[in-house]
């Protein structure tokens, strides 16, 4: 066989009550109970998910070595998928995530207007975040609302068919 | 109008907009009536297969290949569990129709999900949807727990002696996870790269176990046919093409929306439906299928009608059913700079020709975009094309490959320009 499927689990020796708080980790269990018992490492991504939103949008090492020891798996393998996946955030984040969808459909109905229009109004580049901490700005490739493009993802909701000015709106109303 | 429009997965989409993706509503229109007549008489899963195959149902993914053939592979009978496993980590730019199933119809998904689970002989099935879609995973939670609270997923279901779970998995941005192999890695908490095959998900798939992965469309699609029979669902489109499918048109059109029309539709009627080629202009190119396939030039596209074997002929293909719109004006380098860089950006780094090549062809453009192309760039760009195409473990190196292929093939001219003016030629 060319690739591994076999879980790999490890005992980390940590006492699991002492980590995270007991609603985050009834939400994971949660996750956990969805896939077969020697499977928790399926739980990885929605567990990064969770531990990343109640750290204000980012994980930091001891955050992902904690994920590792509560799913019984390798750090390494942990910090493989964070640093895979693009939703994941290693730094710290400003305090709201502005996604502009900069891929073709949203291209061609606009999408580098609204990108420069956040560039020179805020003074952030892509993956830079606002002096103030407001939030931090994301080009993003392709949301998937492909038919009121230009889209634009902010932090957990999707706002569509966007000019400079509805996005400006969208911002203002940040805090 | 066109006939039959709106009657497979979007036949909720004429109720109200608030209430259309719930339990009431979907048995309003005859929900779940297959999975609970399956459930009381417990009919022979090959001829469900048949009927599915009858239908002429194809991957609506991209790929086409024949459902109800994909569901005979899977040794149903074996010891063992097995697995359906839904994909709908929708991300070719320009798709945007799965997300509107999951928000609009999630019901009549997850029946599609239990009588597939039936016909394989799997008793779980996951749903893997994109991370960034917030609203659809909540409608699909919800439709998930409405269905295990009236009995429609769970064990022992209605007295039966048949199991169906049913759960949804939270992807994280990647589009390479939209490969089914690489959705099953990311499944099972990994890194989403594509697996060798064979081995084939029918014979080691997830966590080692026989897996079937469908497309959110296609197994949405298998409630209406199997209430309508195989033969209905063909006869809504053409032989070979069989059945309604869902085009998302976008890009430079008036009224970009999702369309579910017949297969074989003119390309020309579609135009007409999404109110025409936006601001009056021409129409320049068509990317008729999902920014993976080749580009097709307007004129020629005008005759077109949208099906596997026209759009073959067309040089192009049916994809995703993502029909990108590009008007006159438009600088095609920019066009494939921008798709270069989408491949760049979402290669998983397993092949060394992806992982490199793609780098370079985005690179090569933005060069050229800059003013700095240089004339040997053509030949560069054909040469690291084909280099990648064929070469990798998975399809998104061919993805890559294609438009650059297609878009040298037919625009020549503007990148040659651009090379040696500086500037773009449609500027």
């Amino acid at each position: 066989m060319s690739f591994r499927n076999a879980p790999l689990a490890v005992d980390h020796e940590r006492d699991k009550s002492t980590l995270f708080t007991a609603e985050i980790r009834a939400e994971i269990d949660a996750h956990i109970a969805k896939y077969p018992p020697e499977w928790k490492q399926s739980a990885v991504m929605p567990a990064l998910t969770i531990v990343q939103d109640a750290n204000g949008g980012w994980l930091t090492t001891e955050l992902m070595d904690d994920v590792a020891a509560y799913l019984d798996m390798p750090a390494v393998s942990v910090y493989e998928v964070a640093s895979f996946y693009g939703m994941y955030d290693l730094e710290p984040q400003g305090r709201h995530k502005v996604c502009v969808c900069n891929s073709i459909s949203c291209l061609l109905q606009g999408s580098e207007e609204l990108i420069e229009h956040v560039e020179h109004k805020y003074g952030v580049r892509p993956g830079e975040t606002t002096e103030d901490g407001r939030f931090t700005f994301k080009e993003v490739e392709c949301l998937g609302a492909c038919r009121h493009a230009p889209a634009v993802l902010l932090d957990k909701t999707y706002h569509e068919n966007l000019s400079p000015e509805s996005l400006d709106k969208l911002i203002d109303e940040l805090e | 109008m066109v006939p039959n429009q709106n009657t497979v997965c979007f036949r909720t989409m004429h109720l109200d907009e608030d209430v259309r993706h719930t339990l009431e509503a979907y048995r309003s229109i005859g929900g779940y009536t297959q999975w609970e007549r399956i459930l009381r008489e417990r009919p022979d899963p090959n001829d469900l297969i048949e009927e599915v195959k009858l239908s002429n149902l194809r991957g609506r993914g991209g790929a086409g290949f024949p459902t109800g053939l994909k569901w005979s592979f899977m040794p149903r009978t074996g010891p063992g569990q097995k697995y359906i496993v839904c994909n709908s980590d929708e991300g070719e730019p320009g798709t945007c129709k799965d997300r509107d199933i999951l928000r609009y119809n999630p019901h009549q998904l997850i029946e599609g999900m239990a009588i597939a689970g039936y016909c394989i002989g799997a008793t779980v099935g996951y749903n893997y949807i994109r991370g960034e879609f917030y609203e659809p995973i909540a409608r699909f939670e919800g439709a998930l727990r409405e269905a295990y609270a009236a009995g429609l997923l769970g064990t022992n279901l209605q007295d039966s002696g048949v199991d169906f779970d049913c759960y949804s998995h939270m992807g994280a941005g990647a589009y390479i996870c939209g490969e089914e192999t690489a959705l099953l890695e990311s499944i099972e908490g990994k890194k989403g790269q594509p697996r060798f095959k064979p081995p084939f998900p029918a014979q080691y798939g997830l966590y080692g176990c026989p897996t079937t992965i469908n497309n959110t469309e296609s197994l949405a699609s298998v409630p209406v046919i199997l209430e309508k029979g195989g033969q209905w669902f063909l006869e809504l489109g053409r032989p070979n093409n069989g059945g309604l499918k869902l085009f998302s048109v976008s890009g430079h059109v008036n009224a970009p929306n999702n369309f579910e029309v017949p297969m074989g539709i003119p390309f020309r009627t579609l135009l007409e439906m999404s109110g025409g080629v936006k601001d009056g202009k021409a129409l320049k190119a068509v990317i008729p299928g999902g920014s993976s396939v080749p580009v097709v030039p307007g004129d020629l596209m005008m005759d077109v009608d949208m099906d596997y074997d026209s759009i073959a002929k067309a040089g192009s293909m049916l994809g995703s059913g993502a029909i990108i719109v590009i008007a006159e004006g438009t600088c095609m380098v920019k066009v494939l700079h921008n798709l270069s860089h989408f491949y760049m950006h979402e290669s998983c780094g397993q092949c060394t020709p992806c992982r490199e090549g793609t780098g370079w062809l985005a690179r090569v453009l933005h060069r050229m975009l800059d003013g700095k192309g240089r004339p040997e760039d053509l030949e560069l760009l054909e040469s690291v094309a084909g280099r990648i195409g064929g070469r990798t473990i998975c399809a998104l190196g061919d993805a890559a490959a294609m438009p650059v292929q297609s878009f040298l093939k037919h625009y020549r001219h503007e990148f040659a320009y651009l090379i040696e003016h500086g500037r773009p030629m449609a500027a």
